[in-house]
């Protein structure tokens, strides 16, 4: 995590598994982004990321935390999860490819967009994973109008 | 054009928060994959979709979507609607296919966007 300074810091849990309170940290996010007066289209862009990397949780982890971090220049979102983890992420990161269940597929779900949607809207994207342990994505938007 | 003059002419028939069918609706999004809604609709648009479990209200709420409308007359799961009426999310439902009721509606929102 990038949080820099006296930023404006908010921690979120989500809970793994469970798709019935999928996309409520997505929307709280939004809202506090929308109260802080950030600018619609960066807003748009983090809530595409933030639903996409909820759900990923909620398809992939048992439980995660999520930090968002407000700072001058800068929206960071950390979405730290403990659950199966990433293989290979080149491999994720490619449109297209998924290892969503059938289950999953018919929702909806697993169409391998996922990270390709969050690395298109993110001004900053890593990854980091643990096959087995877990998976923390780093999102950063600027808000100088960069992207 | 409203989301209720467009339930009128669609003959379309309403599920949920039908107190919230004032606003105007800016276009429709068709799509059953929700990476794809969540990525390219935009607000107020009117989602026509055969998805019927819960995380359609997330992501029409998320998107700020003007309603969505359920085709092949699926009906949704009762937490679906349940959580609709909490979101205030409109849920319509018509006996059209996907691709006729986005026919209906292109031809009715086309001229008049």
């Amino acid at each position: 995590m990038i949080c820099q300074g006296n930023g404006f810091i908010k921690k979120f849990n989500v809970q793994g598994r469970n798709f019935s309170h999928a996309g409520i940290v997505s929307t709280k996010i939004k809202e506090i982004l929308e109260e802080i007066g950030i600018a619609p289209a960066i807003i748009r862009r983090a809530a595409i990321a933030s639903y996409e990397a909820e759900m990923n949780i909620v398809m992939y982890a048992d439980h995660a935390e999520v930090i968002l971090c407000l700072s001058l220049s800068a929206i960071n979102i950390t979405f730290k999860d403990k659950g199966q983890g990433i293989n290979n992420i080149e491999l994720a990161m490619q449109e297209g490819y998924s290892t969503a269940t059938d289950e999953m597929r018919e929702m909806g779900f697993g169409a391998g967009l996922g990270l390709p949607n969050i690395k298109r809207n993110a001004d900053k994207l890593d990854i980091s994973s643990s096959p087995g342990k877990g998976t923390t994505l780093d999102v950063t938007f600027y808000l100088n109008g960069k992207k | 054009m409203t989301l209720k003059q467009i339930v009128e002419k669609l003959n379309l028939v309403i599920l949920s928060a039908d107190k919230n069918l004032e606003d105007k609706v800016s276009f429709g999004y068709s799509s059953d994959l929700l990476s794809d809604v969540i990525a390219n609709s935009k607000e107020k648009e009117l989602w026509i979709t055969l998805q019927i479990h819960l995380n359609i209200v997330a992501v029409a709420k998320l998107k700020e979507l003007s309603g969505i409308i359920l085709v092949n007359n699926r009906k949704p799961d009762e937490e679906t609607l349940k959580k609709a009426e909490e979101e205030n999310i409109p849920i319509l439902s018509t006996q059209d296919s996907a691709f006729v009721i986005s026919g209906k509606l292109y031809a009715l929102l086309d001229t008049k966007k």
